[in-house]
């Protein structure tokens, strides 16, 4: 230690700093805007954001983005019938749900890409098998337009492909929103690493906001 | 009457090493058959069944029943291939989940793979055999 006090130095500061008020970042397109307040022009930082949305969840309630205010959520895309990644990814979201379960301020939307087979009744078959009960993982359908033109907003591939495995094609990303709606971070969820992470980012993101 | 005493046990001796090898033989067949058939269970079955065969809650069963696996041992290659479309009970609970078919994987990649399952997570099925599952193939319930 007596050869190296800067280091010492350094390493403190380094730690120091971990750990105190860290913030997320802000992902998605960006565009700066200027606006008239009080006489001044001040400019400002629009952000992307996840446009108004409405769809049909497991118990064929219609959910929109309004179910969604008040609170932080974790978005996804799967199908219940699909072979390859989403099993791992429900198993991880399961893992989320179980660490926040009655947090009001946390919520986990899965958009189903299977917009023919996965109907309400199906999706309900499925996250009843999976073990979820009440509402804070919403499982919800949509038209295909309407299904495939969120995920763009949301930032993760998805397309009907009959040559990938069920048919579909997609990306494993959990996204995490915040109550404004901006995306704060993206996940594969289908590594146990990058799920920790993501329960983590969530508690530093509630902090925002208390 | 000594000299065949010495001949019998001699005899005694050596059916029994070669008895020995030829359980050594099978021993590192499935041995092979073990570590051929953990990678192809990881690409191919643990998404669902898991990395130790636990399933997922009530929706994909899991590999540790082994009363199950031995009462329908001449099934699963049948299971594995063409996959299930009927209800099954697994460790005492209802499974409705379709499993899906995997007509990619020949008699030898299923012998693997049923290899694998077949002595881990608490199972002890021993050497599952290509001609095994080429057999259990033949007699497959087509289920529409």
């Amino acid at each position: 230690m007596k050869r190296y006090p800067s280091l010492f130095l350094a390493l403190l500061f380094l730690i120091a700093c971990s750990q105190g008020n860290k913030k997320l970042p802000i992902l998605g397109e960006r565009e700066p805007i200027s606006k008239e307040i009080g006489g001044k022009m001040v400019s400002d930082t629009v952000y992307q954001t996840i446009p108004p949305f409405s769809f049909i969840n497991q118990d064929s309630s219609i959910i929109t983005n309004k179910t969604f205010d008040n609170s932080i959520y974790v978005a996804d895309f799967f199908f219940t019938s699909c072979p390859s990644i989403c099993p791992i990814m429900s198993k991880n979201l399961l893992k989320v749900l179980d660490k926040y379960k009655g947090n009001k301020e946390v919520k986990i939307l899965s958009h189903s890409i299977d917009t023919k087979y996965d109907t309400p009744w199906v999706l309900k078959k499925y996250a009843t098998k999976l073990g979820v009960e009440g509402d804070q993982w919403q499982f919800v359908h949509g038209s295909q337009e309407s299904i495939y033109g969120i995920a763009d907003k949301y930032m993760v591939y998805a397309k009907e492909n009959s040559s990938a495995p069920g048919g579909f094609e997609h990306q494993g990303w959990l996204i995490l929103i915040d109550k404004e709606k901006r995306i704060r971070g993206a996940y594969d969820g289908t590594n146990d690493e990058q799920v920790s992470q993501l329960m983590s980012d969530m508690d530093i993101l509630l902090k925002e906001y208390h | 009457m000594r000299n065949s005493l010495i001949l019998i046990l001699f005899i005694c001796v050596i059916v029994l090493i070669i008895g020995n090898a030829c359980q050594g033989e099978e021993e590192i067949k499935k041995a092979q058959f073990f570590t051929n058939g953990k990678s192809l269970y990881a690409s191919n079955c643990e998404n669902c069944h898991g990395q130790n065969g636990e399933g997922l809650s009530n929706l994909y069963p899991p590999l540790t029943d082994t009363s199950f696996l031995r009462e329908h041992q001449n099934q699963l290659a049948c299971f594995v291939k063409y996959g299930i479309t009927k209800p099954l009970e697994v460790d005492n609970r209802k499974f409705d989940t379709k499993m899906p078919a995997n007509n990619h994987l020949t008699n030898q990649e299923i012998a693997y793979i049923l290899t694998y399952i077949g002595n881990s997570f608490g199972n002890k099925l021993g050497l599952i055999s290509t001609e095994e599952i080429s057999a259990s193939l033949k007699n497959c319930e087509i289920v529409e």
